[in-house]
């Protein structure tokens, strides 16, 4: 009796009172009706494609992209191909993108600690940052940056920075430095400084957790880092040089530009993700109980100690998901650079490639496909970090 | 009984917490020598920078003219602004038809007092009225039913960035919580269906999405049908809204507690009259906070309509920099549209800040 109700109760009725068979028929309706809208598209595409006779497939990435761009991290033999046009705008903008979210996290700390600071100056000043910037959109301030850097004297009056580089409205031109021979030893002394302070580091702990004992961890490895490879350059007779600017007619000779293109888009993503950044540390190292204070207080530790052993470490497995998720703003809002004509991915191969082969399909898919691959990578890392920052539950 | 009162001796009265204000400076300016130091830096930068900036910005600044030519006080050119206000309000619409415009911006905080205040008289009428708004001002503002019509493409300003706007919002609220709810069901196929949604939108850039809705979505319709500019960019915004505010329903529909499901199911109601009677109302109330900053953020990324062409606020003011008349101002144009986009954002966060205090105070009881 009991196994036939069982039977009857796993059996499925087809009737929508059926509470299983309904959920097939709604997946197989939601299924289907998806399917046919992608088939509604996909034949309209087709058929609209074939009327403006738009070539289909991705022939095109191997002919020539008959543009140029201004800004190359790599140098491509001409003609450069629209492929490797791809890579040049990925490349641009997976470097403003890591510039970016170094200095915003720097700039956001800074910021959050003011706006917490005793100092009522310094807190006025982060807040008025804050609640001024983050209600603004980050394009209109990408414009705004990029009209004040275009605003500057021309190149016959550059204003000069510390007599090492020279700021005008065709950018900031900075010394390049030149390796010669035996730069080499200069950068394994470097790495070997790194190694020894790192050692030193673990030692340090080590020992502290036996004896009690502190060593100066940060100034013997400061000491390190700046002293080897010091060393190193002068014992090699100076294999790097600095090749500075000079001023020609027009333009100048030697050193390295940063355009204004690349430097409004930094700094307007800075100062715009640095306010939500700073929101996230100041309210992190709020939610911290009031406990977690008085204890630290309790045994002595100072403000600056207290901040750094009680208060960060705990208030990082808040921040870290928020982080993750403004990292991502900042790499998407990275695509605005479209607007002032920095050649980024969507500038080059989004526009000018779209715009030259009339393949919007496949531009469109490669340009999406290649922002859910950063998405899907910083999270992964993000991921990766926050279960080593997580509480651990025994 | 009678010692108690001798083992807890009589406290003495507390000391004054009461600084003098002189003694508070001291503290919150030069406390230590960190502080006294950037408390020096900061008020220096302040003397050395914030007079002639408000200098610039107001009192030597021009506020009337018909050209760049008539500012000559050497601050801030207002007259860009007062001598294109009406573009910078509603773009190129026509004048003759601009008194529409002025209906629909004066019934909007109506509408909005009728679906927010909960307090207000006459809610009942005022929500059905909210409710018919958007209708009310699609239609007064593009035409129909006698009025001359009036092509999207002269929209413009503050309005079209109104219209983007709020269309994301009305739009993306039911289309999100059908994705959240379809992300949270038990049906495998709906479920990952929702998510994909959810999570390609969320993963690439707003400008993509535009891109494709400007560029690919005339492929997509049949061949043959053609799709207005503006409506374009308003699918692209709205279904990028809808996966952000999915997302914040869900939070929403995951702090209910179980007991709500399973008592719902206990009083044998149905999945959607359970959403509809006991989770919703519960849910949606939790997250308006969440609501209006997402709100704040699609307000602001309207911004990005001027990309694929269209005559935003930004839009107007990108134009207006590169009109021959006014070449060169950009600092004046830029500073004016940041301090309209400042005045709504500013204000919708400050609201959902008093949002969530209420809501604070609703739980502590």
């Amino acid at each position: 009796m009991v196994a036939n109700k069982e039977a009857s109760l796993n059996r499925m009725r087809f009737s929508i009172y059926d509470a299983k068979f309904r959920g097939l028929l709604m997946q197989a309706i939601a299924v289907g009706g998806v399917a046919a809208f992608a088939f509604f598209i996909i034949s309209n595409t087709a058929q609209n494609l074939l009327d403006r006779g738009i070539s289909t497939g991705f022939g095109f990435v191997s002919s020539p992209a008959g543009y140029d761009v201004s800004q190359m991290l790599v140098a491509y033999p001409e003609p450069v191909t629209h492929g490797q046009m791809f890579i040049v705008g990925l490349l641009n903008t997976l470097l403003v993108a890591a510039l970016g979210i170094i200095l915003a996290t720097v700039i956001g700390l800074i910021m959050g600690i003011m706006r917490m600071s005793l100092n009522w100056l310094a807190a006025g000043v982060a807040y008025a940052y804050v609640d001024s910037l983050r209600n603004v959109p980050v394009l209109l301030q990408i414009l705004f940056w990029y009209g004040v850097l275009l605003a500057l004297p021309g190149v016959r009056q550059s204003i000069g920075i510390l007599g090492v580089a020279e700021l005008n409205n065709r950018g900031l031109f900075l010394p390049s430095p030149v390796v010669q021979d035996g730069f080499a030893v200069v950068l394994v002394s470097a790495l070997i400084a790194i190694a020894a302070s790192v050692a030193i580091a673990v030692w340090a702990r080590k020992r502290q957790k036996l004896t009690g004992q502190t060593f100066p961890v940060f100034y013997s490895a400061l000491g390190l880092i700046i002293g080897l490879p010091s060393i190193a350059h002068l014992a090699m007779g100076s294999p790097m040089e600095w090749d500075f600017p000079v001023q020609k007619g027009f333009g100048f000779n030697g050193g390295m530009v940063i355009s204004p293109e690349f430097t409004a888009l930094l700094l307007a993503l800075v100062l715009y993700t640095g306010t939500y950044i700073a929101e996230i540390f100041r309210s992190a190292i709020e939610s911290v109980s009031t406990g977690q204070r008085e204890a630290a207080t309790a045994l002595g530790l100072q403000r600056g100690q207290m901040m750094k052993l009680v208060l960060i470490p705990q208030a990082m497995r808040v921040a870290v998901p928020q982080l993750t998720s403004q990292y991502l703003n900042l790499t998407k809002n990275s695509s605005l650079a479209v607007a002032i004509g920095y050649p980024d991915l969507v500038a080059t191969f989004g526009g000018t490639t779209l715009n030259q082969t009339g393949q919007a399909v496949e531009v469109i898919a490669i340009t999406m496909g290649v922002y859910l691959g950063i998405s899907l990578l910083i999270s992964v890392f993000m991921n990766w970090f926050n279960a080593r920052v997580a509480l651990k539950v025994r | 009984m009678s010692f108690t009162k001798e083992l807890i001796p009589q406290s003495p009265p507390p000391a004054s917490v009461r600084t003098k204000p002189l003694d508070l400076i001291r503290k919150r300016l030069f406390g230590s020598i960190g502080s006294a130091v950037s408390s020096i830096l900061i008020l220096y930068l302040l003397v050395r920078f914030v007079p002639p900036i408000l200098n610039w910005l107001i009192f030597s600044a021009d506020w009337v003219g018909s050209s760049r030519d008539d500012c000559t006080s050497g601050g801030a050119c207002w007259a860009v602004i007062t001598a294109r206000f009406r573009l910078f309000v509603v773009g190129f619409y026509p004048a003759e038809d601009v008194w529409r415009v002025w209906i629909v911006l004066a019934l909007l905080p109506v509408a909005l007092a009728f679906a927010l205040v909960e307090k207000i008289p006459f809610r009942r009428y005022g929500l059905i009225f909210a409710g018919l708004y958007p209708l009310i001002a699609a239609l007064l503002l593009a035409g129909g039913l006698g009025l001359p019509e009036v092509a999207t493409s002269k929209w413009g300003g503050l309005l079209l960035t109104l219209v983007c706007g709020l269309t994301g919002i009305v739009v993306s609220l039911p289309l999100g919580v059908i994705l959240a709810l379809g992300r949270r069901s038990n049906l495998p196929a709906i479920s990952s269906l929702c998510v994909i949604f959810i999570e390609f939108v969320r993963g690439v850039p707003l400008i993509t999405i535009l891109f494709m809705s400007s560029v690919m979505l005339p492929l997509f319709l049949p061949p043959g049908t053609t799709m207005d500019q503006m409506v374009r960019a308003l699918v692209g915004i709205s279904l990028f809204a809808s996966a952000y505010m999915a997302e914040v329903i869900r939070s929403g529909l995951q702090s209910i507690p179980a007991g709500q499901y399973e008592a719902a199911n206990a009083l044998g109601l149905s999945y959607w009259q359970s959403m509809r009677l006991i989770i919703l109302p519960q849910a949606l109330k939790i997250v308006i906070p969440g609501i209006v900053s997402t709100f704040i953020s699609l307000f602001k990324d309207t911004s990005l309509v001027l990309i694929i062409g269209l005559y935003d606020l930004l839009g107007i003011a990108n134009a207006t920099i590169t009109d021959t008349k006014w070449i060169g101002l950009s600092n004046e144009v830029y500073v004016f549209t940041a301090l309209v986009y400042w005045v709504f954002c500013f204000s919708m966060s400050r609201y959902s800040l008093f949002l969530e205090d209420k809501l604070h105070r609703g739980h502590k009881n």
